[in-house]
């Protein structure tokens, strides 16, 4: 009770705090210095119609590196510390048989949420989405499946091969930038093209597909890691 | 008021995240509040990156204002790390729950803190 107090009270004085920071925020009128620079040498620089994604994978793109690598470490870490439990694998008793709807719909559903996926990361530099997002829409085609038939078991080495397919060449790519671009990751080693074509911004459109392929991959197997589990530990309850 | 409505709605986020983090003693209930409670730090930058008239940054002949792209590119970043901890968290929660039995954090501190108890007594009988 007095722990509740406690964090009650707390919690009020720090949101107390950001409520003050927030109130007296006015919007700016113009962009910052370094939005703007951005914002005016995207297009003739890149030829990506989408900034953000510009800056995700061209001018930061050792930081997005970076970030596959930090999610790739998370799915492996998932997979070490679920692997140390003991792996009976056989199926619980009592489980709530899935309905017909999600079974049927799954197989309808699954195929269509794995091409919204490709979309969205093909698209990345002309529309809202990209790699990461593109990656997590194909994860949650896995994770319907999952849903549909929870004792469905994937195959870890062709996760793996995508995976470590996609994080291979997106290295190469970053190196062939350094050779015959200006830079590390410098998307300038194919031709940018016109501004808003599919086949633009140079090496932008490639270096997210192979992002989303490996997100998607990642994530999946974090969901596959998760559901193997379930079966041992429904057993004891 | 209806200008606010964005920073009201990150306050309350804020506030209701960071409580269950520290009042609730499930460990699964704790990532949850843990996820509301990045969810509200996302609109704390992506809300005021929002130029007064200015569309999504994405680069288009009809629109010359857009609005700020580096908070976007912040907020990318934070997601996925977000959803690389929360995956981590859970698959932690997991092994506990295998091994404890439980995933509340009171019966987990009185199961370690009879094993202790429980060690220092056949210590002392060796002794």
């Amino acid at each position: 009770m007095v722990k509740r107090f406690i964090a009650l009270v707390l919690v009020l004085a720090v949101g107390g705090l950001f409520a003050v920071l927030l109130a007296t925020y006015a919007p700016d009128a113009e962009l910052n210095q370094t939005a703007r620079y951005y914002a005016q040498r995207t297009a003739q620089d890149l030829g990506a119609a989408n900034i953000v994604t510009a800056i995700i994978v061209t001018y930061r793109g050792l930081d997005t590196l970076g970030e596959v690598t930090v999610l790739f470490l998370a799915a492996t870490i998932v997979g070490l510390v679920l692997s140390q439990g003991g792996q009976s694998g056989t199926p619980a008793r009592g489980r709530v048989p899935v309905g017909e709807l999600l079974t049927t719909g799954s197989r309808y559903l699954a195929p269509l949420i794995l091409l919204l996926g490709v979309y969205v990361f093909v698209n990345g530099h002309l529309t809202p989405g990209g790699g990461f997002q593109g990656g997590a829409i194909i994860a949650s085609g896995t994770l319907l499946l999952l849903l549909a038939d929870p004792l469905r078991r994937f195959g870890h080495r062709l996760i793996a091969a995508v995976e470590s397919v996609a994080g291979v060449v997106y290295v190469l790519i970053g190196l062939l930038g350094l050779i015959l671009a200006g830079g590390f990751l410098d998307n300038r080693i194919l031709p940018t093209g016109a501004l808003g074509a599919l086949f633009s911004a140079g090496a932008i459109p490639l270096i997210y597909v192979l992002i989303g392929l490996k997100v998607g991959a990642e994530v999946s197997s974090m969901l596959v890691s998760l559901a193997e589990t379930d079966a041992e530990t429904r057993e004891e309850a | 008021m209806i200008e606010h409505f964005s920073y009201i709605v990150t306050v309350f986020l804020m506030i209701a995240g960071l409580y269950i983090v520290i009042a609730r003693g499930n460990l699964i209930k704790k990532l949850v509040g843990l996820s509301i409670f990045q969810t509200s730090v996302y609109l704390l930058y992506l809300a005021p990156g929002k130029l007064l008239g200015g569309t999504a940054p994405i680069l288009a002949p009809a629109y010359g204002v857009y609005s700020n792209p580096l908070p976007h590119v912040l907020i990318l970043t934070a997601i996925v790390v977000g959803v690389a901890t929360l995956a981590l968290g859970l698959a932690l929660a997991v092994r506990i729950r295998e091994v404890y039995g439980t995933i509340e954090e009171d019966e987990i501190l009185a199961l370690d803190h009879r094993i202790e108890e429980a060690e220092e007594q056949g210590e002392e009988r060796r002794a």
